[in-house]
């Protein structure tokens, strides 16, 4: 180096003017994260606006006579490769949506299928497509009764896309929303973290390296009712798809104006996913699930609620990972595994992999 | 994880802890140089547990964040041209050029893909023979080997359809800029380890004579970076200013010779101007001569761009480590992960986005 480096010219602030995607749709909209929050709150809510929307719940509730309220969902699926390990889009699209109804405590029923095929698809794909969306609607117990075709052009769809409705009753007396947590609730999840992002991520041949990881794609609803049967401590149910955890864990905690605060060293993650976060610089707070849940509970159900959970086998490595509090509202807090505290923030946009 | 839990182990981390507050007796100023180190302080929160006495502050080693103004927009110039596939590590996709950032010119039907490393691009340019493959060849000393192996690659393979838009960084020269300039408040460097993992630490002792500053090589793991603070604080106690290797376990005073050979072989030294900071003389590299043929910007006559800063970002002051995040008037509020304005607040490596993510800040909304 110059041993005649001059003083350092400086240029004072510098930075760029703001960008607002606001003109187009990026990827980040669709990530489950901020962007996409702020799409629905800014684009799709005014013009939709009514109660069951504005609630903001993986279902929307509505009742049709005096205790007879429905759970209503949708979802589409989009996943690339179509069959990945642990599942495939067809398990996908029927468990993806039979979970977001089962998170109002309802029981699902029925679902709706809508298939969007890109010319020149295998037939012998879409059959065993179907035949995994009749295994997986077989086991959560729901009937697919109505369903759409439409093809478009080689280019224009990515081989197959599935988008599934479903409904769902809620049984009297079950009160479960994104806004029921309460300070001193015990939040609860109901296994490992990741699995579903990570086993797809290496089923695209991104890691550059192999993983035993499978998706945990699958239908929760059994799972909801027996916690339910357990106990009548449930507030809050949620499934922490895109955005994982940490995301979902926002949403309700700007729902229920409370503050959730977890506990680093009790995160459930397994070990071989948790070595492909380090290595591409995820954090499997972030990570996308599709057989988990999310449940706060009164502290004094928790027990009994977890004891439920780890007698079903999609609930076994259920654990508590922190509690409800009430300031500071609508955050999440972590402590860490030194002992420190900091905040858990949504997802921004798309989750990108470190540079080095 | 073997050999990842141990150093995150919070009874060995509050021992160190514990021995920096019994060595301090005054106020002591320390930069970590590496963006990965400040995500990895605010993560765990080990600013939390340091003594008053000891303040860290946030160096300029974020590639994303000090890759200049004028090359961003001439990655977007490139990657919006029809028949060009722009491939770029993920990271920079959302950092704000003039007016619009990667994501917005995939938006807008330009072919951008993130890669996970130069070689994923080589192989997009061989599977692509028709189009031109662009990399964004950004980085600090780290990423300098991979990409310059690209350039190798390319050529000992024939592809002729391959090309790097070269803005490579070196770490020894911002810390001279940082240390000469009048305003100043660095006692202490915590050297980037990932950084020295290639380059050793032969290049810090002039720095550290020259200046009277010790420096210590430091890892990025809780209890790597308590050890290196531990050491800085035990020098600046002592009045010492040595070089010192607290990440012994990856980094060796001599570096990766291979590593360091092939960064020779294509690269060579140039001046280059850091988004926020300014010209640094020969702080850079760029390609040689003899490899022009893969320079994008040789290949691609984009028009001279006329980029456009807000005055309204603290990044440059960030950067240096004179302000710090959470004294932006606009932190939090008009700039967000989601809407940048400064590419501080959006690298996995950049101080604001680090702040933004891990540390409560009333931003008055």
């Amino acid at each position: 180096m110059d041993e005649e480096q001059k003083t350092l010219d400086m240029e004072g602030a510098v930075c760029p003017l703001p960008l607002s995607h606001g003109d187009r749709i990026v990827m980040g909209h669709g990530s489950g994260g901020r962007l996409s929050h702020e799409l629905v709150e800014h684009l799709f809510l005014p013009p939709f606006d009514n109660p069951a929307l504005r609630a903001g719940d993986d279902a929307g509730v509505v009742q049709l006579a005096p205790g007879s309220r429905l759970a209503i969902s949708t979802d589409s699926h989009v996943v690339t490769p179509l069959f990945f390990p642990g599942g495939d889009i067809g398990r996908l699209a029927v468990c993806g949506t039979v979970n977001d109804v089962a998170m109002m405590g309802a029981t699902p029923l029925y679902l709706a299928a809508g298939f969007i095929l890109e010319e020149g698809l295998e037939a012998t794909i879409l059959q065993c497509v179907a035949a995994s969306m009749q295994a997986a609607a077989k086991e959560a117990g729901v009937s697919i009764v109505a369903g759409d075709t439409k093809v478009v052009q080689k280019g224009r769809a990515d081989g197959l896309y599935i988008t599934t409705t479903g409904v769902g009753v809620i049984p009297s007396g079950v009160n479960i929303g994104g806004a029921q947590a309460q300070p001193g609730d015990r939040v609860i999840v109901s296994g490992t973290l990741g699995d579903h992002g990570i086993a797809v991520l290496a089923a695209r041949g991104e890691l550059g390296f192999q993983t035993e990881i499978e998706s945990d794609v699958a239908p929760l609803n059994g799972l909801v009712s027996a916690m339910l049967s357990a106990s009548p401590g449930v507030h809050v149910l949620r499934d922490p798809t895109r955005g994982g955890l940490a995301t979902t864990l926002n949403e309700i905690a700007r729902q229920s104006n409370v503050c959730i605060l977890l506990d680093e060293n009790s995160l459930p993650v397994k070990p071989g996913v948790r070595a492909a976060c380090e290595m591409l610089g995820f954090d499997p707070l972030y990570v996308a699930n599709e057989g988990k849940l999310i449940a706060i509970v009164s502290p004094r159900e928790a027990q009994k609620v977890l004891d439920a959970m780890r007698a079903h086998r999609y609930g076994k490595d259920a654990v508590s990972v922190g509690e409800v509090q009430a300031v500071p509202s609508k955050r999440v807090l972590m402590k860490t595994a030194i002992g420190t505290t900091r905040v858990v923030d949504v997802l921004a946009g798309e989750m990108l992999p470190r540079i080095c | 994880m073997k050999h990842l839990s141990e150093y995150r182990d919070s009874e060995l981390v509050q021992g160190v802890l514990a021995e920096i507050r019994r060595t301090v007796t005054r106020a002591w100023v320390l930069m970590e140089i590496c963006g990965g180190q400040t995500h990895s302080i605010m993560r765990y929160g080990i600013d939390q547990l340091l003594p008053p006495e000891v303040e860290l502050v946030h160096g300029p080693g974020c590639p994303v964040c000090v890759t200049s103004l004028e090359l961003v927009d001439k990655a977007l110039a490139i990657a919006s041209l029809p028949g060009v596939i722009f491939t770029s590590y993920g990271d920079m996709l959302r950092v704000p050029g003039t007016g619009r950032d990667l994501f917005s010119v995939r938006a807008a039907g330009g072919d951008v893909r993130v890669v996970y490393s130069p070689l994923d691009a080589l192989k997009i340019a061989q599977q692509n023979p028709e189009k031109e493959v662009v990399f964004f060849a950004i980085g600090f000393e780290t990423t300098a080997p991979a990409n310059a192996m690209s350039v190798l690659q390319a050529r000992a393979l024939g592809i002729k359809n391959y090309s790097a838009l070269v803005s490579h960084v070196c770490v020894p020269p911002a810390m001279h800029a940082i240390l000469s300039s009048p305003q100043n408040r660095v006692q202490a460097f915590l050297a980037a380890g990932h950084v020295c993992s290639v380059m050793g630490y032969w290049e810090y002792p002039p720095i550290a004579e020259k200046y009277r500053v010790p420096v210590i090589v430091t890892g990025f793991e809780p209890l790597d970076l308590a050890q290196g603070i531990l050491m800085a604080v035990r020098q600046l106690e002592r009045g010492t200013y040595e070089v010192e290797n607290a990440y012994a376990r990856v980094v060796t005073r001599e570096g990766n010779l291979p590593a360091q050979g092939v960064i020779q072989q294509v690269f060579t030294t140039c001046d280059r101007k850091w988004r926020g900071i300014g010209m640094i003389p020969a702080s850079g590299w760029c390609l040689r001569p003899e490899f022009a043929e893969f320079n994008a910007e040789e290949r691609f006559s984009v028009r001279q761009i006329q980029p456009e800063e807000s005055p309204l970002c603290i990044a440059g002051q960030v950067l240096q480590g004179i302000k710090k995040p959470g004294d932006c008037p606009v932190f939090g509020t008009q700039c967000t992960p989601e809407r940048p304005l400064g590419a501080t607040m959006v690298s996995s490596e950049g101080a604001c986005a680090a702040y933004y993510r891990y540390v409560l800040i009333e931003t008055g909304q």
